[in-house]
């Protein structure tokens, strides 16, 4: 592939900080002027296990992580074991020979045998070994001994002056004994270039900054990978930036203290992934019922049940529609990328807010954990909009009053009106009722304002590619790397990717599909959900579909020679 | 509000008559009249249950939740508007069956709301099963050769959770309740009221007449800030010794004093607005 981005890995036995490694090299890479892309590995486990991260970059946007590895780094046997066979042809193998890995002859691989042990322990402490490795690769790659001190320098800062000496002493030693003994083989492949402002951001990251620029006050998240660091990123900032991040007791609670907080009038959300989304459901259709603005991160993972916890997966789609007992509006974004992640995530709190239901923002683990070099989100235009709400008294209130487009005056708890919000069907005050009339009117206004936000919002999917092309490739989430990284190989397919599920962009989709010359529908799940849902909105049934659930992302290689087939 | 008048919906009452919910509601609307509790500085939320159509008889801001899940609705809402004076109406089955996780955190968290707990000893809405405060041997729908297991105490279990004043009443003692819940509410900190409630319908054991011939009233010797001794009082259960009235207080800070945040202004007061996020951004460089 001519335009195919330099990949670099580095794998070794989890509890030696293997993915901090990987942000760190994501970072020099960036500085040095490249787009990257970094995809994390690793097992349930703390320590023990097997702990991988591959890097992507070039010097154009790379949106997705590749499966040809041209740089490994391999820290352990398992490395050698599980990766070789993905190094690229002429590839490099870096390894430590004091280690006695069993690397095979007659494979084309250039073996660059560093003694990272030895260094590390000669500056004492086996722990600098993935120091000593890393300035070893970035002198292999031809790349700055500066930007990587600079990075050590403020990955260290809190850690004291010592720390961060002994680990740039570690890297140099690294960079000077690789610099000495392999100068022939050294590819400037990360020399610093200019390039334009960039910086490097994963999905969680981008949604809690989403939510954060939407202004918002309240969020409950009980712990659960792969959406923890969302957490992680908003609990630190609740003073400076003005809002209150509470750890719940499960995510039963939490999304009820969501609904609790938002009907005293906070922008509130939370955050899981599909086995806490599970706890979430009868919470869900709470928020329905009693029009409670809620936003609702959901990144998935290999599932069911306690499932594949740190692996990807697409597999909670039609669970995201159909969650819940009965019938009421619900809105269900999925982002393909973390920057989509932070635009979605923003407009999802003026959605909740303008149709007073719960917005779901549905991601993975692909997009929450891997990290991606974008320039500097614009969101410049965001504007808040709380929709139809009132801080007034106003004179014999309903809170679920009637209207065209289903959508009510909204007065938070506190307000001075005398505000209720029912679980039990109810009247336009908010009392309890069971009249047909009411249910029958009450039933028509929530399901209205799906009809609303539908003909007011921009619920298109976007097509990729040329306009006109021999196979149009149809997918939703995080598959848009993938996918859009094998499109650059292959000039004559177009990709149409969907970012919003419900309310369904059913004509957009149909207009597209009929159009196409040749359908394929790839997602990462057993039965091909959207492929299930395209059906039921369009009648459209694809009957090609490239699909996978080993926990694995789909990589571009893969992409590209399974669309070849077909075209 | 100024009188129990104002504090009437449309909605007529739909309890059973003789129900103990009566004398709650009763409870409540004249403490709400003697403290003014009026739609700026008061919300309710209830779960499901005989309890929950509470919210349908009084003028005042309510929101009905799930069963079992009334606390942290409430938990939310303090947190965003902690100058609301928050009160849970829950149930027995809603609050130790379904809802006795959020029971114990809320305890420990000793968020600043008052739990009203009906405790009816019995599933009523669902027309007569054994609920987790039924006595041992209870005959009922579902426990037709009577209940096997043992009664939760909800009070040591308060107590135990971190419940910062924990007190007991009987419905049919207006005044004395009335002034439990006055006393709950003005505490910092997790309050809960066990409410001695007889079920006309279902509950044949736990009648009014048991209830006024069991219950005592807990004197000055009492020493509600012992936890030791309030343990003691919160286990006591049967002939003619039920102790009725504030079993313990103690003055820790309730979570809300103690978030920094919320030392300046609800957390509400403070509108939403965008953010900048230049700094954030240049972290990530």
């Amino acid at each position: 592939m001519s335009s195919t981005p330099f990949t670099f890995s580095m794998g070794g036995e989890a509890g030696y900080g293997i993915a901090s490694t990987g942000l760190s090299f994501s970072k020099l890479a960036m500085r040095s002027g490249y787009y990257c892309y970094t995809y994390l590995e690793y097992p349930s486990l703390i320590r023990g296990g097997h702990n991988v991260f591959l890097t992507s970059f070039s010097r154009l946007p790379v949106g997705g992580t590749y499966r040809t590895i041209d740089f490994l780094v391999a820290l352990n046997h398992e490395t050698v074991d599980r990766h070789l066979d993905n190094i690229a042809k002429g590839g490099i193998l870096m390894h430590d020979g004091t280690q006695k890995l069993s690397l095979p002859a007659g494979k084309s691989v250039h073996y660059i045998d560093i003694p990272f042990m030895g260094i590390a322990r000669k500056l004492g402490a086996i722990l600098l070994r993935d120091m000593v490795a890393m300035g070893a690769s970035v002198a292999m790659l031809g790349g700055s001994f500066d930007v990587l001190e600079e990075i050590i320098r403020e990955e260290f800062v809190k850690k004291g002056e010592d720390a961060i000496r002994t680990n740039i002493d570690a890297a140099k030693a690294g960079f000077v004994h690789a610099t000495k003994h392999f100068s022939p083989a050294i590819r400037k492949i990360l020399t610093p270039i200019k390039s334009d402002k960039k910086m490097i951001i994963n999905g969680n990251e981008a949604t809690a900054f989403g939510g954060l620029a939407a202004g918002l006050q309240f969020a409950a998240i009980y712990p659960m990978t792969p959406t923890s660091n969302i957490l992680h990123v908003l609990a630190p900032l609740q003073e400076e930036y003005g809002l209150v991040y509470k750890q719940p007791e499960d995510e039963i609670s939490a999304i009820n203290m969501a609904i609790g907080a938002s009907f005293a009038g906070a922008r509130s959300m939370v955050a899981t992934s599909g086995g806490g989304f599970c706890l979430m459901t009868e919470g869900l259709g709470l928020a329905g019922i009693t029009e409670t603005p809620i936003v609702i991160i959901e990144g998935m993972r290999g599932a069911p049940a306690t499932g594949l916890p740190t692996w990807t997966e697409q597999g909670d789609l039609q669970f995201m529609l159909h969650a819940h007992q009965g019938e009421f509006p619900r809105i269900v974004l999925a982002p393909g990328d973390a920057e989509e992640a932070f635009h979605l995530t923003m407009e999802a709190f003026n959605l909740a807010d303008r149709y007073q239901t719960p917005v779901i923002v549905l991601i993975d683990k692909l997009i929450c954990e891997s990290f991606q070099s974008f320039k500097p989100f614009e969101y410049d235009k965001y504007k808040i909009d709380q929709g139809k709400i009132t801080y007034d008294v106003i004179k014999n209130y309903q809170r679920y009053g009637l209207s065209a487009d289903g959508i009510s005056l909204r007065a938070p708890a506190g307000t001075g009106n005398h505000v209720m919000e029912n679980s039990d069907e109810h009247d336009t005050f908010g009392f309890s009722s069971e009249e047909i009339e009411v249910r029958n009117a009450q039933m028509k206004k929530r399901m209205t304002k799906l009809l609303t936000c539908a003909k007011r919002e921009s619920t298109e999917p976007k097509l990729y590619g040329p306009a006109k092309a021999d196979l149009t490739v149809v997918g939703w989430g995080s598959t848009k790397g993938a996918v859009l990284e094998a499109l650059k190989e292959l000039p004559k397919v177009n990709f149409l990717h969907l970012n919003w599920i419900s309310p369904f962009p059913s004509e957009a989709v149909a207009k597209h599909l009929k159009k196409a010359k040749k359908l394929v529908n790839i997602e990462l799940n057993y039965s091909g959900q959207l492929g299930n849902i395209i059906a039921e909105k369009t009648g459209i049934r694809i009957e090609d579909n490239i699909l996978k659930c080993d926990g694995r992302p789909f990589y571009p290689e893969e992409l590209v020679s399974e669309l070849k087939k077909r075209l | 509000m100024k009188t129990t008048e104002e504090l009437l919906t449309p909605v007529s009452c739909n309890w059973c008559t003789g129900c103990g919910n009566f004398g709650i509601w009763t409870a409540f609307k004249k403490a709400a009249v003697e403290k003014d509790w009026n739609n700026y500085n008061t919300a309710l939320v209830a779960g499901i249950g005989c309890h929950g159509h509470i919210l349908n008889f009084l003028n005042l801001t309510s929101f009905e939740g799930l069963h079992g899940r009334a606390i942290p609705v409430a938990s939310g809402l303090k947190l965003a508007n902690h100058k609301l004076n928050v009160f849970v109406f829950t149930g027995d089955g809603d609050c130790l069956s379904e809802g006795g996780n959020h029971f114990i955190h809320a305890a420990r968290r000793n968020q600043n709301i008052t739990v009203i707990l009906h405790d009816n000893a019995v599933y009523g809405l669902t027309t007569g099963q054994t609920s987790p405060r039924s006595p041992k041997g209870y005959v009922s729908k579902s426990t037709p050769f009577g209940n096997i297991e043992e009664p939760l105490s909800p009070l040591p279990l308060a107590l135990s959770a971190g419940a910062t004043f924990v007190a007991r009443a009987y419905e049919g003692d207006i005044e004395h309740l009335k002034e439990m819940i006055i006393r709950a509410n003005a505490h910092h900190g997790f309050s809960v009221i066990q409410v001695l409630q007889p079920c006309v319908t279902f509950n044949h054991v736990y009648t009014h007449i048991f209830y006024q011939q069991n219950i005592y009233k807990l004197g000055r010797e009492h020493n509600i800030s012992d936890k030791s001794a309030a343990f003691a009082k919160a286990f006591e259960w049967g002939l003619n010794k039920i102790p009725v009235g504030v079993i313990y207080e103690s003055g820790q800070p309730s979570y809300e004093e103690l978030t920094p945040l919320l030392k300046t202004g609800t957390l509400v007061s403070r509108k939403s607005k965008k953010r900048n996020l230049d700094k954030l951004f240049d972290k990530l460089r």
